[in-house]
């Protein structure tokens, strides 16, 4: 690992910032991380499986993926609007939303919790309109996906955002030169050269969402079998002292997430596959 | 089909792009419309793609003497190739080359296979047919010019219109590209304009040329015509090299038997390869200079000369025969007498 | 001015800039609006002493004592990684890159529970640390633990790309002129980093102020020692203290929006360089 080895660099300083790097990422990231694996490996197959594959918990996966893809989704179709709209309309205070978008990766998530719970609670400012239509989102699953819809906004439209800033006129040019109407050019031409961003967004807000705590605890009402999302299950094992059952079930979630990662980065290694032009 | 256009102007906010641009180019016709960049070339070819549209009552755009001014784009018959191809990356160039096809209306729309049918054929016209199912990013600049050109021609288009298409090329193979596009459109005969900053580019191809400045037309003509008969300053200057020098010397240095056009008081212009060298001592007519720099590499040598009286810069271009019978080296002094010039009153100038 | 060739028609642009803007108010901004209208709900006299009340307090020290430690800490790392990885050529590279971003894909509860399988009482340095009477998890050490494996990959992930594209022209020429490595990193490299740092060290400061999965695992709640400013709001919220909750919450909703001001800044600013 020295870079004499690979090629000569007259630049000073690899020893120090790689040895310092690789310490403080084990410290700190890796050996943790790695205590859950070992924890986890030391169970027997049978108590692995009794703690992941329990009804609770898998009530607890079905709604942790089930909203996180709804959300994914949702955020999907209106971080693209957004997107589009942010890039091609100009409109007077284009700037001040354009900021406010990336409000969800700074708002502290337990301050998102309870603001949400306010406003979509029976008594809140859009919760008493729902709630004569029969739609209760506080202490629902609807909670839930609303939560996680909030916490996965910013992705897609950071993601797609710029590639659609960057695509040149001309390819729409072209498409309506050759005789498409402007339906067919966002169709065949714009859509699927944002589906590679489109897709990654998708996937950032997806993982962000499976792992969500702090928004979702608030406005979920947490019950056991119904709106109980992974992670507080995760914490509930570990107040009553069941350490086992809190690490295979982590276990199970971190696999789901480098699975996602990977996956990620595949997205982003397709979408720059055309792009050698 | 003949391509018209009177009248047009257009402006950017503050900016005029084209002001005033009259252009005739008759049917079966390869022109290029020449100019430096911000010359509004690029603008009025893109108003006759319909991409642009002319300041509301300004002119006109006639096809085959049909108005086609408030007719989009996508309906005017037009094959449009963009200077940086504009190729859809996510399709692969058959892909490229049927989308024209395929986003017909339904009753317009040929079958599937008989789509496939004509891009491969069109794909075999520009020489690229085992190239079909390749992404664009796979392909040379070149390539990806030849299936920008084969994707326009697939809608059959009335007139081609090519902006600065050797553009984005090396030397080479820009030098290659344009003879072949020559002898292509000699084959297919369709009414053609392309855009271009490169006059050797224009002058080698184009049967009319049409140079442009600031928005409008300077001159229209054959490349002999506006090479050998430039009408103003401007196409004298950019149309290869020329001296430009002030008038009175000129009574002196002219060849017996040279042209001299308005020789009135101004500037006149001068193309390096219409003075000839003499020893100094010859006599005759002819201006003393100093040679201040040799450059003999190549079929021509250039030399650099400084006119005695008026200590004017001079560039010549003489063969490399001609220069061996002289015998010249650096501050030798040199006669030189001028076959050809131009004149043009002073305010005329650029 | 855009050609008319790639523009949609005005029924298309109004539609879906309404659809845009009422998506981002039930979303963004309305959430937002309701953190400062329930923390004056009961009177700006109210709101002030909630926030100076001696539980708050000590939850603003502990939150300030713990960006204190780990912004730095993360800013040292994410320099030395950047480094490395954008000056040097070695093997192993794209791996450590994506070692870096490990923490984003990591939910943070999870983040927490690690730290107490290693330094929780039944964990791999439980029964040494209590035999040497210290403690980690429940304690100070464990919040800043655990804020800093969530906010580490901030800075190194702003840093790395741009030092990727900055090359190492700069800094060679500053070596061949004679310049140490220390000279070379503050006279060459950081000027040209300036902004890319801040910028990281904005985010990795929002998130480590507002960390509320991760510190909640590891910080045992005890009011007033180890509790957060996050960690209050959701106290304060569970007693039904709902002004109270939101008082709190609006100083970090604060923070927020400070973040994403300077965050525009930098960007008009980086965007107006050529």
């Amino acid at each position: 690992m020295t870079p004499a080895r690979t090629s000569r660099s007259i630049l000073p300083g690899f020893g120090l910032s790689m040895g310092f790097t690789l310490a403080y990422l084990g410290l700190i990231v890796l050996v943790p991380l790695s205590a859950a694996f070992l924890r986890a490996a030391g169970m027997s197959t049978h108590d692995f499986v009794a703690a992941v594959a329990s009804p609770r918990v898998i009530a607890a996966y079905r709604l942790s993926f089930g909203a996180s893809l709804a959300a994914g989704g949702v955020n999907m179709v209106f971080g693209l609007v957004v997107a589009w709209v942010l890039v091609r309309y100009p409109f007077p205070g284009r700037r001040i939303i354009d900021a406010l978008v990336d409000l969800p990766f700074a708002l502290p998530t337990a301050v998102a919790g309870i603001a949400l719970t306010s406003l979509y609670s029976a008594h809140g400012w859009v919760g008493r309109w729902l709630a004569p239509l029969g739609l209760q989102v506080a202490f629902t699953w609807t909670g839930v996906f609303v939560a996680l819809t909030f916490i996965g906004l910013p992705f897609v439209v950071r993601t797609v955002q710029p590639v659609l800033q960057e695509l040149e006129p001309e390819i729409e040019e072209a498409a309506s030169t050759l005789g498409a109407n402007r339906w067919q050019a966002v169709t065949r031409i714009l859509l699927p050269e944002l589906a590679p961003s489109l897709l990654t967004g998708f996937a950032l807000a997806f993982a962000r969402a499976l792992g969500e705590y702090g928004s979702v605890v608030f406005i979920s009402g947490n019950m056991p079998m119904r709106t109980e999302i992974v992670p507080l299950l995760i914490i509930t094992k570990l107040e009553q002292y069941d350490y086992r059952g809190a690490t295979a079930i982590a276990v199970v979630m971190l696999v789901s997430s480098f699975i996602l990662l990977l996956l990620i980065n595949l997205l982003q290694k397709w979408s720059r596959r055309y792009h050698a032009i | 089909m003949s391509i018209e256009a009177h009248g047009i102007r257009k402006k950017f906010g503050a900016f005029t792009a084209l002001d005033g641009v009259d252009l005739h180019v008759p049917q079966g016709k390869l022109v290029a419309v020449l100019g430096p960049s911000g010359s509004g070339k690029t603008t009025l070819l893109r108003i006759i793609a319909g991409l642009e549209f002319p300041d509301p009552g300004s002119g006109r755009i006639l096809f085959h003497g049909d108005d086609v001014t408030d007719i989009p784009a996508g309906r005017r018959r037009v094959g449009f190739v963009f200077q940086h191809y504009a190729l859809f990356r996510h399709m692969s160039v058959l892909e490229n080359v049927a989308f024209g096809l395929r986003v017909r209306r339904r009753r317009d729309r040929p079958a599937p296979p008989a789509i496939l049918e004509r891009a491969h054929r069109l794909l075999e016209l520009v020489q690229l047919d085992g190239l079909a199912g390749r992404f664009p990013s796979q392909l040379s600049g070149g390539q990806r010019q030849r299936v920008a050109l084969a994707r326009a021609l697939a809608v059959e288009p009335k007139v081609l219109l090519l902006d600065e298409p050797f553009g984005a090329l090396d030397a080479r193979v820009r030098k290659e590209l344009r003879r072949w596009l020559r002898r292509f459109h000699d084959d297919i005969q369709l009414t053609t304009i392309f855009v271009t900053h490169d006059q050797e580019e224009a002058l080698e191809i184009a049967d009319e040329v049409v140079i442009m400045n600031q928005g409008r037309v300077e001159q229209v003509g054959t490349p002999q015509q506006v090479y050998d008969n430039p009408s103003t300053p401007f196409v004298y200057q950019f149309l290869g090299n020329v001296n430009v020098l002030r008038a009175p010397a000129l009574a002196t240095a002219l060849r017996p038997g040279g042209v001299a056009a308005a020789t009135q008081e101004g500037l006149i212009y001068v193309r390096p390869h219409d003075i000839e060298l003499a020893p100094h001592d010859a006599g005759g007519p002819g201006l003393s200079a100093i040679v201040r720099h040799l450059h003999a590499a190549g079929p021509h040598a250039r030399l650099l000369l400084e006119q005695v009286q008026t200590r004017e810069q001079v560039e010549v271009e003489v063969s490399r025969s001609e220069l061996s019978g002289l015998n010249l080296k650096v501050n030798d002094l040199v006669r030189m007498r001028v076959r050809q010039v131009r004149s043009f009153a002073e305010d005329f100038a650029i | 001015m855009q050609p008319r060739a790639t523009r949609d028609p005005a029924w298309a642009r109004w539609l879906l800039t309404a659809v845009a803007l009422m998506f981002l108010l039930f979303f963004l901004v309305l959430p937002l609006a309701v953190v400062f209208s329930q923390a004056l709900e009961k009177g700006v006299g109210h709101y002030l002493a909630t926030i100076r009340e001696p539980n708050a307090l000590e939850a603003i020290k502990l939150t300030l004592l713990t960006v204190a430690i780990v912004v730095p800490a993360n800013v040292a790392f994410g320099v030395a990684a950047a480094w490395a990885i954008a000056k040097f050529k070695f093997p192993g590279k794209s791996v450590l890159t994506t070692l870096i971003d490990l923490p984003f894909a990591v939910s943070p509860v999870i983040a927490g529970l690690i730290y107490v399988l290693v330094f929780g009482a039944h964990g791999w340095f439980g029964p040494w640390l209590i035999a040497h009477d210290l403690k980690v998890i429940f304690a100070v050490p464990g919040i800043v633990l655990a804020t800093a494996f969530v906010t580490c990959p901030f800075v190194a992930r702003e840093l790395i790309p741009l030092m990727q594209a900055q090359g190492t022209d700069e800094e060679s020429s500053a070596v061949t002129l004679g310049a140490n490595g220390w000279q070379t990193f503050l006279r060459v490299t950081l000027p040209n980093i300036k902004w890319g740092l801040f910028y990281g060290v904005i985010l990795c400061n929002a998130r480590a102020m507002g960390e509320f999965g991760a510190v909640s695992v590891v910080s045992g709640h005890i009011r007033g020692v180890t509790n957060t400013m996050p960690l209050h709001v959701e106290i304060l919220y569970n007693e039904y203290n709902i002004a109270g909750a939101f008082a709190v919450a609006s100083l970090l909703a604060l923070l927020a929006l400070a973040t994403l001001v300077l965050k525009s800044v930098v960007e008009w600013r980086q965007a107006g360089v050529p």
